[in-house]
């Protein structure tokens, strides 16, 4: 396994500029999740790494040897396609054993049966070996593309939402199992997902991406607890953070324009808060949703699941840990 | 997805029915005429009103093969009785077979230059395609629309340039200008149609199987070339019919050594009006062709490379 970095890698199609001089540093072993939303460089910054496309500028190292003008076979990185990419003229173990039959590895044939067998396992696909891969359902086309990686041994692997089209049950399964063998391999992971339960999880780094760059790269608990803007803030936390008038609370730091109040961040007893009205309590099974108006803005934050407040009811809230944004969405508090 | 439509009726299937029954029959017409011809005597093929029940007879296959001579019946007493069944077909007529003709060597023929120029036009097509497809080409559409071109006038308006140049190269009646010419009819057909094909097999098949460790070329040979059979299989039928049948160039580029079986044919009918001949002959050139297809067909059923990529 290795790291990998990137330094002011950019890469435009056309006058579109996918990835802007964007600066990475994967820690070996590290399981680093992109984050951030649709066109913000996430997919481009893996095909960069894998080799499928080639920087304009910038400088990209795996295991501290320049790869830039590698082939994406000499970079011997593997990668899980949003897409599957599944050979469709070839069954299940002859695209699991693809890649371990190339000129690369040569692998001999009784190791190549018995990886095969093991990761089969491991994605439950092991009576689906000798279907064809057009045979297959979404989801079980997507462990055969997960397994098609899993099978090597490569220096970084790179998997685009690799559980996106799985049901729950399943999904979450995988999750505890990839990050296993994660940890079981010390393998270098780049993930990129929209799930952010999979980034709180299995990350050790996440990185947000936002109009192609960077924007702040950290631990799950730092990006959560500590966001650098307003974006960030927002890409984590289920339900999303309340972005609020910085003064609907009262005092707030000089320049602040936003207050931003996770759901767990607001005490619902507060004789000295605001007047809330509930207009909806959303029972999850999990977790109880209420949403509330304060003075024209709405609100969502947590409630007890037994909570006797209904629609209509009032109640005074106030911040706590609250965070404080200007106006560009910087943070200043 | 809703499908929304409605069983056909009962008169609907019949009229069908009928329609394509009486498609068929019309257009396997003249294919039967054919082979039927190839097994009358001369005087049945020539029948007025035709012949639809006849005594069936090889001796237009036995004519296409051989060359006979006239004998006379004295020297036809010399020889005693026929040795073999051939022999006393052609005795019928106080002949005798003087030799082979020549239309095995030009069915072999036929055959060297219809199938190395389908060779070529699916090999130099497929490269030619793929690149096409897959690359940033200088003036790719350009260049496209220049192999286009080339097939927009009948190929025989070049015919005198051709000739000419032939000539000059010392190509002319020889198998190998005869497989560049076709090659190069073909070539616009081939790579059009091969583009097309290419074109839609999705170009994460390749990026996956460069990922996996292979090279670009062993990406389009493994994965590529194995999705690509349907095109290739019927861009290969359509460079075959053509050069197959072809027969202008054939009769003005060819003469001994590598002249094809369609200006062969029709001299065979000599004076003798000899139409069961014609007729044989006809028959078996049909032959390779539809072998040729009918093993191609199971290719030729699309669907293969559709669905293991999520659009």
């Amino acid at each position: 396994m290795a790291d990998v970095v990137l330094r002011g890698v950019s890469k435009a199609f056309g006058a579109t500029v996918a990835v802007d001089a964007m600066d990475l540093s994967v820690p070996d072993g590290a399981f680093v999740v992109l984050l951030g939303p649709t066109g913000a460089g996430k997919t481009t910054t893996l095909r960069l790494i894998a080799g499928l496309e080639r920087p304009d500028s910038g400088e990209i190292s795996i295991g501290g040897r320049s790869v830039v003008s590698d082939t994406p076979a000499e970079r011997n990185v593997a990668m899980v396609f949003q897409q599957y990419s599944l050979y469709p003229h070839l069954t299940v173990r002859q695209n699991l054993a693809f890649p371990l039959q190339s000129p690369l590895l040569r692998t001999p044939p009784d190791v190549i049966e018995r990886r095969i067998r093991e990761v089969a396992e491991v994605l439950r696909i092991a009576h689906k070996l000798d279907n064809k891969a057009t045979a297959l359902s979404g989801g079980e086309m997507q462990r055969v593309s997960i397994g098609r990686a899993l099978v090597r041994k490569p220096q970084v692997f790179l998997m685009d939402e690799p559980l996106s089209s799985l049901d729950a049950k399943l999904r979450a399964d995988l999750r505890i199992e990839l990050k296993r063998i994660q940890a079981d391999l010390g393998a270098t992971v780049i993930y990129v997902t929209h799930d952010q339960i999979e980034a709180m999880t299995m990350a050790t780094h996440v990185g947000v991406l936002d109009a192609g760059r960077l924007v702040q790269f950290g631990t799950p608990r730092a990006i959560y607890e500590a966001p650098v803007s307003l974006t960030v803030a927002q890409r984590l936390g289920q339900p999303r953070i309340n972005t609020l008038p910085a003064t609907l609370f009262g005092q707030a730091p000089a320049g602040a324009a936003f207050i931003g109040l996770r759901p767990e961040h607001i005490r619902q007893d507060a004789a000295d808060g605001r007047e809330a009205r509930v207009t909806r309590v959303e029972h999850l099974g999990d977790q109880t949703r209420l949403h509330l108006v304060v003075d024209g803005h709405p609100v969502v934050t947590l409630a007890d699941p037994h909570t006797p407040l209904l629609p209509g009811a009032t109640l005074r809230i106030a911040p706590n840990d609250p965070l404080f944004f200007a106006a560009d969405g910087t943070r200043i508090a | 997805m809703n499908h929304s439509v409605t069983e056909p009726s009962r008169l609907q299937k019949w009229c069908a029915g009928i329609l394509v029954v009486g498609y068929a029959l019309v257009t396997i017409m003249p294919l039967a005429w054919i082979i039927a011809t190839g097994f009358k005597s001369p005087g049945d093929a020539i029948a007025y009103p035709p012949k639809l029940i006849y005594e069936p007879t090889l001796e237009g296959y036995v004519n296409l093969f051989t060359t006979r001579s006239r004998a006379t019946p004295e020297t036809l007493a010399q020889l005693g009785p026929p040795e073999t069944w051939y022999d006393a077909i052609v005795r019928q007529y106080d002949m005798v077979i003087s030799g082979p003709s020549r239309y095995g060597e030009r069915f072999v023929n036929s055959v060297i230059i219809g199938f190395g120029s389908t060779f070529l036009s699916i090999f130099l097509g497929t490269l030619a395609a793929y690149a096409f497809s897959r690359f940033k080409v200088p003036l790719k559409d350009d260049l496209m629309f220049f192999i286009l071109s080339t097939r927009m006038m009948p190929p025989i308006a070049v015919a005198i340039p051709i000739f000419l140049m032939f000539r000059q190269l010392g190509l002319s009646d020889t198998h190998l200008g005869m497989i560049l010419l076709y090659t190069a009819v073909n070539l616009s057909l081939s790579v059009w149609l091969l583009k097309g094909f290419i074109d839609e097999i999705p170009v994460e098949y390749e990026e996956a199987a460069l990922i996996d460790g292979y090279t670009r070329f062993q990406a389009f040979y493994k994965v590529v070339l194995p999705q690509a059979t349907t095109g290739i299989a019927s861009t290969a039928i359509f460079c075959l019919i053509f050069a197959w049948n072809e027969y202008a160039f054939a009769v003005l580029l060819t003469s001994g050594t590598a002249q094809t079986a369609p200006p062969f044919i029709p001299t065979i009918i000599g004076v003798g009006k000899d139409w069961p001949a014609v007729a044989a002959g006809a028959t078996l050139f049909l032959v390779p062709v539809m072998v040729f297809t009918i093993l191609l067909r199971k290719h030729l059923l699309r669907g293969i490379t559709f669905g293991a990529v999520r659009k």
